[in-house]
């Protein structure tokens, strides 16, 4: 079979490191191609240098037998190559087929022709089996009808290589499998997928070739039949893993933390009640929209509560707003990272004090440089954050370490109640077993853990407790024995 | 010495294309001194060329920058911690503008000194409590603003238009009270108090230069050294994360437009002063100006991003700007083209350091 895309010996290096040493890979025409790293392995790199937003030092990319290089993505959109980006990158506010047709409008004698562009947004929505209005504006969308939108610009665009990168990072698993019969369509007809992504179960289920790079050099490039996870993790982490989930040293206490019957007013959550034990990890399980991220915003004093009591050390307490929670002793980790926790512009000693920053008080006046100093040192030290300064703004850092920097922030204000939203998600598998490991000595320490998470491993792997959701309700509770099939059969439960 | 020492050093070990590279990087970082740098150099020659009888580079035109640099300092100093917030403030001129014409009614000679005093009848307080009083005022005209952009998310933009509009017609409806004419014949004391100077080394300077430097000194404290300080760059960076976190948005947001107020209202205390003759066009389009010399001074639109030093140097080099032009006898619309022109520019140049490298 001919190679559909080639990358043939691509170098690229930045200041002061190399991203990528020559690297090649081929993608067959009708395969899945994977492409597997930690962070900062160079995957992305090397997708920003076919797409011509970097440009490669050396080495050359072959599309069809042709040399191609393309100075940026839209003409590499022409030439029948595209991408859907992590960050779907989409005009909100308008509608989803001017998304689609945006910049190539159908026009005639009146202009835009609206009809033409909606029968053939139509057209492509009923052959990728895509239930979408064209007409519905995006920012009405889900996350996951977003993404079948930005496959249909591409499949419009009649693209012969489809890059998608995680895709899967925000989908519920039902969303995840029409996602993949939609991958496995656009296979079938001859197209080349290059599917990157941290979720070995997923990459092992629909690759048909697996490429690892580690550190911008190409590891190996296998068939997925004959990879195993504990062989994908070798050669990503250059050693073996023994484990991927720390031991349990933590052992639940009295109970700390009581709720009853917790009602959201303005969001999906109806009647939870649960209790929280001190040196405990609680998960919560369930779909998207299963009412999980809502759960521990009512909890924090981000969403509104209309009903419902929350019993701390057997004292009723009124969360109404964060700096209440902050002052019962609680902390969060939003799921949105880059959304609602990391504060880009400033400082690695900016984000890690804010939410302590009264701490640093002198005389009630002035903000002590040294105090501040010493803790973000601590925390940089603790958590080991991966930087050169303190002074590092955190935009520099890859994701597992400003994860890092925010649980730190959070460990400063010395919390009873830890609330982490999908606290590994975008983190590669090295960064990961470090949260599992820093959640399981918290836990050890006496304070008590809610872990959201939409991977069941994990949840399985780490927790102690699993609650398990379904459309705002609380369908069950499981213990880490249980099986995945268990609580999937419960998080379907009043869907 | 040892940095450039360092610096010289990677230097010479660039092939010719990285030295260009470096030069380009270079000129870029420092576009905007350049440019200054140039307009000075080119003033000087055309003052030494033309046998002036004072040169451009000398002590007078010095002083004459400071002191001009310092009446535009009060506000530069409010409008850029709301420009930290992703906000601006373009009621900044009209709040100084009325406090300016509120301080002269009330500190002006006695009616048979100055027989068109705005209250004939009214002794004039002391000085200080006119200007605790202004500031007050100030104060809360900015939270006002402040607590309509953090309950109702206006865009600051929206809600200073609309202070800005009400003020003009407050502004008039008070100067209307005086016949409409110019509110001048200020007391000897307050004009001594904002205009007389001490000397410094054989200059005489004026003390409203030191209250720049003060106010200056309290404002790089309240910004790097206050939790308030601290709230305002995070609000300004991720005002989502910085309420998780809990911060306080709303209370950091008025607290800052407050501020902000006291200064615009201490600056129409010496504004009145130092003109000596105020109606309604006292800091009319003032505010500009001050945001200009904050984005000239690099703090960010985008939000999160600025240092007072920056603040400083941005009306520093806006009054270079307007001296250099002045001194080349340049018309003052011309005057007006050539300082629009010389902030886009360096501003544009300037950006470019900022901006990610693809």
């Amino acid at each position: 079979m001919q190679n559909l895309l080639e990358i043939r010996n691509v170098s690229k290096a930045f200041p002061g490191v190399k991203a990528l040493d020559d690297v090649s890979v081929s993608v067959r025409a009708g395969t899945i191609h994977s492409l597997m790293g930690e962070n900062g392995a160079g995957k992305s790199t090397l997708m920003k240098c076919l797409f011509g937003i970097y440009s490669a030092d050396s080495g050359e990319f072959v599309l069809e037998g042709k040399k191609v290089s393309f100075v940026n993505s839209k003409q590499a959109l022409e030439h029948g190559v595209s991408m859907v980006h992590q960050e779907l990158n989409q005009v909100h506010t308008r509608s989803v087929m001017e998304n689609i047709w945006l910049g190539r409008f159908p026009s005639g004698l009146l202009g835009i022709d609206h009809g033409k562009m909606y029968r053939d947004t139509l057209a492509i929505f009923k052959d990728l089996n895509i239930a979408v209005d064209p007409r519905a504006v995006i920012s009405t969308l889900s996350v996951s009808q977003r993404q079948m939108v930005e496959i249909a610009k591409a499949v419009s665009h009649d693209s012969k290589i489809l890059v998608f990168d995680e895709p899967t990072s925000s989908l519920s698993d039902v969303e995840v499998e029409h996602l993949f019969r939609i991958i496995f369509s656009l296979r079938d007809r001859g197209c080349g997928i290059i599917y990157i992504s941290h979720k070995m179960n997923e990459i092992l289920k629909i690759s048909d070739d697996v490429t690892v790079l580690r550190d911008g050099r190409h590891v190996a490039t296998t068939p997925a039949a004959e990879l195993t996870i504990d062989t994908i993790i070798t050669q990503m982490v250059g050693r073996e893993l023994s484990n991927v989930y720390p031991p349990k040293a933590n052992v639940p206490g009295d109970v700390l933390l009581k709720v009853e019957g917790l009602t959201a007013t303005y969001r999906n959550l109806r009647d939870v009640s649960f209790e929280l034990r001190k040196g405990e990890i609680l998960g919560v399980a369930g779909l998207m929209g299963a009412g999980r991220t809502e759960m521990l915003e009512s909890l924090f004093g981000l969403a509104t509560v209309k009903s419902g009591k929350i019993f701390k050390g057997g004292a009723e307490i009124h969360n109404t707003g964060p700096r209440r929670a902050k002052r019962n002793g609680f902390a969060m980790l939003t799921e949105e990272r880059r959304a609602t926790g990391i504060f880009g512009v400033l400082n690695i000693r900016e984000n890690t004090t804010i939410a302590n920053i009264k701490k640093y008080l002198v005389k009630r006046l002035y903000l002590s440089s040294k105090s501040m100093s010493d803790d973000t040192v601590w925390s940089i030290g603790k958590f080991r954050v991966k930087t050169h300064s303190q002074f590092a703004k955190i935009n520099t850092l890859s994701g597992g370490n400003q994860q890092k920097v925010i649980i730190g922030r959070w460990v400063l204000t010395n919390p009873d109640i830890y609330l982490f939203d999908e606290p590994t998600r975008g983190i590669d598998v090295g960064a990961k077993y470090e949260i599992y490991q820093l959640m399981i000595d918290l836990a050890k320490e006496g304070k008590a853990i809610v872990m959201v998470s939409s991977e069941l491993p994990e949840l399985l792997g780490v927790c102690d407790r699993i609650l398990v959701m379904s459309n705002g309700r609380l369908a069950g509770t499981v213990d880490s024995s249980a099986g995945q099939e268990d609580i999937m059969m419960l998080a379907a439960k009043y869907v | 010495m040892g940095g450039i020492k360092a610096v010289w050093q990677r230097y010479s070990e660039l092939d010719t294309k990285g030295k260009m590279v470096w030069w380009g990087d270079f000129l870029i970082k420092n576009a905007i001194y350049i440019i200054i740098l140039a307009l000075v150099a080119y003033v000087q020659w055309f003052s030494i060329a033309n046998n002036f009888t004072n040169q451009f580079l000398s002590l007078g035109s010095m002083i004459d920058i400071i002191n001009r640099a310092s009446s535009s300092m009060f506000l530069a100093l409010g409008v850029g911690g709301i420009i930290v917030l992703t906000g601006t403030d373009l009621s900044a001129g009209r709040i100084m503008g009325l406090m300016a014409v509120v301080s002269a009614s009330l500190l002006q000679n006695p009616v048979d000194i100055f027989p068109a005093k705005m209250f004939p009848n009214l002794d004039p307080p002391p000085i200080i409590m006119v200007m605790i009083l202004v500031m007050m005022i100030g104060g809360v005209i900015g939270m006002f603003n402040g607590f309509f952009v953090s309950t109702f998310k206006l865009h600051p933009f929206i809600v200073t238009l609309s202070t800005m509009i009400i003020l003009n017609g407050v502004v008039l409806w008070y100067v209307r009270m005086n016949g409409g004419g110019p509110i001048a014949g200020l007391t000897p004391e307050y004009g001594q108090f904002v205009r007389g100077t001490v000397d410094l080394f054989g200059t005489p300077v004026p003390h409203f230069v030191f209250f720049a430097i003060a106010a200056t000194a309290i404002m790089w404290f309240v910004w790097n050294k206050t939790t308030l300080g601290k709230n305002m760059y995070a609000v300004g960076a991720n005002a989502e994360a910085a309420n998780v976190s809990g911060v306080s948005v709303k209370a950091t947001t008025i607290m800052i437009f407050g501020i902000a107020g006291v200064l615009y209202g201490f600056s129409g205390f010496v504004e009145a002063a130092r003109i000596g003759s105020n109606g309604p066009t006292t800091g009319v389009m003032a505010e500009l100006d001050a945001i200009a010399a904050c984005v000239i001074g690099g703090v960010s639109f985008t939000g999160g991003v600025g240092k007072i030093r920056g603040i400083v140097t941005g009306v520093i080099l806006l009054q270079v700007i307007s001296v250099a032009l002045q001194w080349l006898g340049v018309s003052s619309d011309v005057r007006l083209i050539i300082t629009g022109t010389i902030i886009l520019t360096a501003v544009a140049l300037d950006m470019r350091k900022y901006q990610a490298k693809k």
